[in-house]
């Protein structure tokens, strides 16, 4: 058994190192591709010399290029990172990797994380971000809570003192798992180079299976000079106190086809977990088998086309009207891939109370966790709804659907028109976005920092392709778009990226712009400005009487800006201008920053207060 | 519904920092931990947690499913006094001359079943395990006779139901890898790849 595993292993190795030395062919790993053909030729010349078995072929690495080669056996080729002292070692190897890891040095270790946020979420894959240790970690803390909560899977290296200084307040020390363990799946500190292809393999594996998520690897900088024997990268498959996918209960399927076939009112939500499981052929399916109307968390926002007829809106705080008012007239209930956030439920003892509740989800913790389930499906989506879908019988639910329709056209009466065609001088954040969906078509990738801009893009932005929308949404962090943006623009070069920040997040993380001039990522910014932190003075405005406690924010010339980092740019105030503007920022080859002054004191509506039921969403 | 003793059974790989993961996750919360034991199981590489709260029986459960989300964990499982046979084990030291000199106490320590593990000239060490409340009486009634320490030991506790632990865990621990699966060598080999 031990001796069938450790063939196993060598025949791995084995082709890790052809792998490497065809890259190295072409250019790359000059050192490792030379010491891996010299031990190549040495075991080729033993055994044609009818020499004495030579020992398992490895080659002599450092920690470092140990790190390198794993980034590249998991197919990473971009990485978004900031060097210093403590990750030096790593930096310097990448130095003889750069034909085959593309670095993009950001100008902050926060904007580096959102970057790769960004990256993950329009590519799929898994994010990687390098910082050095002390500072450059802490300044991680904010983009991991963030990947934690929105399930993005994410690698985030940072270097780490040596091992014999760790406890002693040295120089940019901060226990970092310590920090970031509330804040990520999975963390882990290396102290030994012989312990990082094995941590870096469990790290992507955890990192992206399951309910994906943000794993921390912390490398002390004696692992990263340590050279050591390395025998191939053997990539994990199997963590033995790990399940990343509940056992699929066919009785549950069972079950929750019988309730859905035998509603009268069925409702879907659905959430991100449709698009992390790259299910949205199987979900489409399923609701076009049953009928189902289905609302939009926002973070499941473009898994189904923002016209397709059974879209009927966003669930939530700025939801649509008719879906939050309908979720407590509905008879079942199905969540997709969703996790009923706060944010979606509003008061949670006066939730969907009428309603039999079935919920699919990847994470048997999110079960029953904030609204009690009547059947649990517990598995990837991607494997229970086709499941569900055979058991559906075919049906329209014509006059279901037509409530939707009808509290639809409230909402338009009520907000949306007004919004989309208003008859102020001020121009509003909802007509921008009508008219840029008109030039994109839908096909854009759009990014939102968070406010009051996001809650309208998310509303109003039209979506024809998955993974399109990537926006903060469990955590809501100001200063997530800019950096975001330049990220999901690597992540889909062939794309449009359009970056829709507010004048608040903006300043959090312009600096971000050095990034884009430096490597010429082409990102449409689009600052929707309204000279307010414009949500929480909307709160002030609803809920403390007009009280604007420190919600004024002036902002710089961003045009003068912009040419400062050589990006072009326009700044207008007039509606005449609008079109003309979006078309100029969209034709633009290369970056872009558009300055559109909105009103100012204009408010995200429909709004669920909060502590209030989702029945009470107010239109105005 | 009241909040109740519950003893909480986490297993979980022999992991660095894996306590402090799961400490966090009461913490979060704001739940006072009443005791947490933590060593190794009768399986090898797998350590055993037994934490025990006073906390509303759905809190728990939720909890119980956050810990059993955490990558090194196995199985985490909760359950009421009523399930559960436990013990703690508690050190006493009382001054040799009055334990020499006085039957009553010799009787004392009959009664709770304790034993010596340590006489000295100046001191005796008694050990007594059982119940909270079985300890507790012992105290008091030392107390009197120059208690000079003290200390008692987190709860240890075992499932009544026959199948137990034991069989769940060799149940989880079947499931996964499946036939097709390959082992990752440097994985589960301890001390070979990972500083444990």
């Amino acid at each position: 058994m031990e001796t069938a595993k450790i063939t196993k292993t060598q025949a791995q190795g084995a082709a890790a190192q052809t792998a490497g030395a065809q890259g190295a062919a072409a250019g790359a790993t000059p050192q490792a591709a030379a010491t891996g053909a010299a031990s190549g030729a040495a075991a080729t010349s033993a055994a044609a010399a009818g020499a004495a078995p030579a020992a398992q072929p490895t080659t002599t690495l450092t920690g470092s290029q140990a790190v390198l080669e794993a980034l590249l056996a998991e197919g990473v080729r971009t990485i978004f990172g900031y060097p210093g002292g403590a990750i030096m070692p790593i930096y310097d190897a990448l130095y003889d990797y750069q034909d085959k890891l593309e670095h993009i040095l950001v100008r902050h270790e926060q904007g580096g994380i959102h970057a790769a946020q960004g990256f993950a979420r329009t590519s799929g894959q898994v994010g990687v971000v390098f910082a050095t240790s002390g500072p450059g970690a802490t300044n991680l803390v904010t983009g991991l809570a963030d990947a934690m909560i929105d399930s993005t899977p994410l690698v985030a290296i940072t270097g780490q003192v040596f091992a014999s200084l760790l406890g002693t307040d040295a120089f940019q020390e901060t226990d970092v798992i310590n920090i970031t363990t509330p804040a990520t799946k999975w963390n882990y500190q290396v102290t030994d180079a012989t312990e990082i292809p094995a941590a870096l393999a469990k790290a992507f594996y955890i990192a992206r299976t399951g309910r994906p998520g943000p794993v921390l690897i912390d490398i002390t900088k004696n692992a990263q000079q340590q050279k050591f024997d390395y025998a191939g990268y053997v990539p994990c498959q199997h963590v033995r106190s790990y399940r990343p996918k509940p056992i699929v209960r066919k009785e549950y399927v069972e079950q929750a086809a019988k309730l859905i076939n035998g509603a009268k009112k069925p409702f879907v939500l659905f959430g991100q977990g449709v698009i992390l499981g790259h299910a949205e052929a199987e979900f489409k399916a399923f609701i076009e088998k049953g009928g189902l109307p289905a609302a939009w968390t926002v973070l499941g926002l473009s898994a189904l086309p923002t016209d397709h007829p059974l879209n009927v809106g966003m669930l939530g705080m700025h939801g649509n009207y008719a879906p939050n008012v309908l979720t407590n007239e509905c008879d079942v209930l199905i969540a997709v891939g969703m996790r009923f956030d706060d944010r979606v439920t509003g008061r949670l003892d006066k939730y969907a109370k009428q309603a039999q509740v079935v919920h699919l989800d990847i994470d048997p913790a999110e079960i029953d966790k904030n609204v009690k389930t009547t059947v649990p499906v517990w598995g990837d989506c991607k494997e229970t709804l086709p499941l569900l879908t055979a058991l559906l019988e075919k049906k329209t639910h014509s006059e279901w659907m037509g409530k939707f329709k009808e509290l639809g056209k409230k909402e338009v009466e009520a907000v949306i028109h007004n919004e989309l065609n208003p008859t102020t001088e001020q121009m509003t954040m909802g007509e921008v976005i009508k008219i840029l969906n008109e030039l994109t078509g839908g096909d854009a990738v759009i990014v939102t920092d968070v406010g009051q801009h996001q809650m309208v893009a998310c509303r109003y932005a039209h979506f024809n392709k998955t993974m399109s929308n990537v926006t903060s949404g469990g955590l809501g962090t100001m200063g997530f778009g800019l950096p975001a943006a330049i990220g999901a623009k690597y992540g889909a070069p062939d794309r449009t990226v359009v970056a829709i920040i507010g004048d608040g997040g903006f300043q959090m993380t312009l600096q971000e712009l050095g990034t884009i001039m430096q490597f010429g990522a082409e990102v449409k910014i689009l600052i929707l400005n309204n000279q307010f932190l414009g949500m929480v003075r909307q709160w002030q405005q609803l809920f403390n009487d007009k009280r604007y406690s420190f919600v004024n924010i002036t902002s710089p010339d961003y045009v003068a800006l912009a040419k400062a980092y050589s990006i072009e740019g326009a700044s207008i105030n007039v509606r005449a201008q609008l079109k003309g503007a979006l078309k100029t920022m969209l034709d633009h080859k290369g970056s872009y920053l558009l300055e559109v002054m909105v009103g100012k004191e204009n408010n995200v509506f429909p709004m669920v207060p909060q502590g209030c039921s989702v029945a009470e969403i107010r239109l105005s | 519904m009241q909040k109740q003793e519950f003893t909480i059974t986490v297993y979980t790989e022999n992991q660095i920092g894996l306590l402090n993961r799961i400490a966090i996750m009461f913490s979060r919360r704001k739940i006072n931990i009443e005791s947490l034991n933590t060593s190794p199981s009768e399986i090898e590489g797998i350590h055993r947690f037994t934490i025990v709260i006073q906390e509303f029986e759905d809190v728990v459960r939720k909890l119980c499913r956050q810990i059993e989300k955490q990558v090194e964990v196995l199985k985490a499982y909760f359950n009421t006094n009523e399930e559960l046979i436990w013990q703690e084990m508690a050190l006493y030291k009382v001054p040799t001359d009055v334990i020499a000199e006085k039957v009553k106490v010799e009787r004392l320590l009959r009664e709770y079943g304790a034993r010596a593990v340590v006489i000295r000239k100046d001191y005796t060490v008694f050990e007594a395990t059982g119940h909270r409340e079985e300890t507790d009486r012992l105290i008091k009634a030392l107390e009197p006779y120059g208690l000079i320490e003290f200390v008692r030991s987190a709860r240890v506790a075992i499932i009544k139901d026959s199948s137990g632990f034991h069989e769940k865990l060799k149940e989880f621990e079947a499931q996964e890898p499946g036939e097709g699966v390959i082992e990752n060598e440097y994985l589960g080999k301890g001390t070979e790849v990972f500083s444990m």
